[in-house]
């Protein structure tokens, strides 16, 4: 599709944009048939598939596919909710758990080949988590703590000379209710969004030069060999992407459950 | 339909999200959160109880078994010890009693000899008195009818008077 399209643009090359970020839709004018919404949708398919199979038997020595589903759990059990909140830990699991992985394989999508797109370079997909984590550590905390309290420690951090407060009040609550969900979702969103491009420079360059004269038909693999090392670049950003969402969601909700900030 | 426009237009702001896909990223996450947290968290956290307690159960029961066989050996040192005691008392006994009998036995045997070199010695006596008072009385006896012999006969020569012995001594010899 792309290559027709670059066809009939003609000869030049046009690099790639943002406009390669929105996929039309695949049926018609449904704009619930983007290839992006059937990533997410086959991403929870996979994931649930995956861990419902390797956990369904619990076996006290595990097999090879237990072992597999169980490492990834323990991971972000222990390694991100225990370490990260203490006591309280094992009521977030779960949900860190479907953070952590949901974002993981929506990530890899972008490297797997035939899928390649990552759908959390669609801002919508991080805004939606990072609105969850938002909600929970507020949750949290006002459960925790009680709303007056709560609050009164975000907008007057104990501790603090009073007049302190006219400098620190305006950048906690800025802090607390914009910043964090903005930075959270645009770290991932920023990351996915721009690892594909460069994918996309590299790969859609190189088939460019191979479509040109003979001295650019011999700088092509080049193109070709640096996209396939970005592939696997892309690769570890991705796992990190998923792991510092997940890492920073556990570190709020750490935060809104100790009894001062 | 919005999204179609701004892609013909080709300005694309990547950081207006699109409600479709708002709904579908709340949806998808939702379901997965709904599914991971009913049918695997709880399924992973059976298999590590299960685990857990397997693992100490072994520990528990090593150590149990470990403290038995320690009181085992204590138990059986301490016999042992206490039968080597008691072997040591009962030889020690063993070879005072011993003694002891020996000794009895030796008075006792002293203590018979006694008795029988005193029995020996009573009997000899009294055999010896008998024989002493029987040899008077016959010497007696004996003397009392030489001496009617000797008177009854008249002892003029040296033959008769050997005859007289003679036949003395033959009826002696006879009356024995």
């Amino acid at each position: 599709m792309r290559v027709l399209e670059r066809s009939a643009e003609g000869e030049g090359f046009v690099p790639p944009s943002t406009k390669d970020f929105n996929l039309p839709p695949i049926f018609g004018d449904n704009v619930y048939t983007t290839k992006p919404i059937f990533l997410v949708f086959l991403s929870v398919i996979l994931i649930s598939t995956f861990f419902i199979l390797s956990s369904r038997k619990a076996a006290i020595v595990p097999s090879k596919f237990q072992f597999a589903g169980e490492s990834v759990y323990s991971f972000v059990r222990e390694n991100l909710a225990k370490e990260v909140i203490g006591h309280e830990f094992m009521r977030f699991v779960p949900y860190l758990f479907t953070l952590f992985t949901f974002i993981l394989v929506n990530n890899w999508f972008g490297i797997i080949p035939m899928l390649q797109f990552p759908p959390m370079s669609r801002v919508s997909f991080p805004y939606v988590l990072a609105l969850s984590a938002y909600l929970v550590f507020h949750y949290v905390g006002i459960r925790k703590q009680g709303a007056f309290k709560y609050f009164k420690e975000i907008l007057f951090m104990p501790g603090v000379p009073k007049a302190a407060y006219i400098l620190i009040t305006p950048l906690e609550i800025l802090t607390f209710f914009v910043v964090r969900p903005l930075t959270l979702s645009l770290r991932l969103f920023a990351n996915m969004f721009a690892g594909h491009l460069l994918l996309l420079v590299f790969i859609l360059g190189g088939e460019h030069l191979l479509q040109g004269v003979i001295g650019l038909k011999l700088i092509s693999p080049f193109a070709f060999a640096i996209g396939i090392v970005l592939t696997f670049f892309e690769f570890m950003v991705q796992c990190l992407q998923a792991y510092i969402f997940t890492l920073l969601a556990a570190l709020y909700i750490a935060g809104a459950l100790a009894d001062e900030h | 339909m919005q999204f179609v426009n701004l892609a013909a237009e080709g300005k694309v702001n990547p950081l207006i999200p699109h409600t479709a896909e708002l709904i579908v990223g709340t949806v998808a996450f939702t379901l997965l959160f709904l599914v991971l947290r009913k049918f695997v968290v709880p399924m992973f956290e059976k298999a590590f109880t299960a685990r857990t307690e397997a693992i100490q159960g072994g520990i528990e029961r090593a150590e149990k078994a470990q403290v038995e066989a320690q009181r085992a050996l204590t138990k059986y040192n301490e016999q042992l010890s206490k039968a080597q005691s008691e072997a040591q008392t009962l030889r020690e006994e063993a070879r005072v009693q011993g003694a002891a009998i020996i000794e009895d036995l030796r008075a006792k045997a002293q203590e018979e000899a006694a008795r029988i070199t005193a029995t020996a010695q009573a009997s000899i006596e009294a055999e010896r008195q008998q024989a002493v008072t029987s040899l008077r009385n016959e010497v007696g006896a004996l003397a009392v009818e030489l001496a009617s012999k000797i008177v009854g006969e008249a002892l003029d020569d040296q033959a008769r008077q050997s005859r007289i012995v003679d036949r003395f001594l033959e009826d002696l010899e006879k009356s024995k």
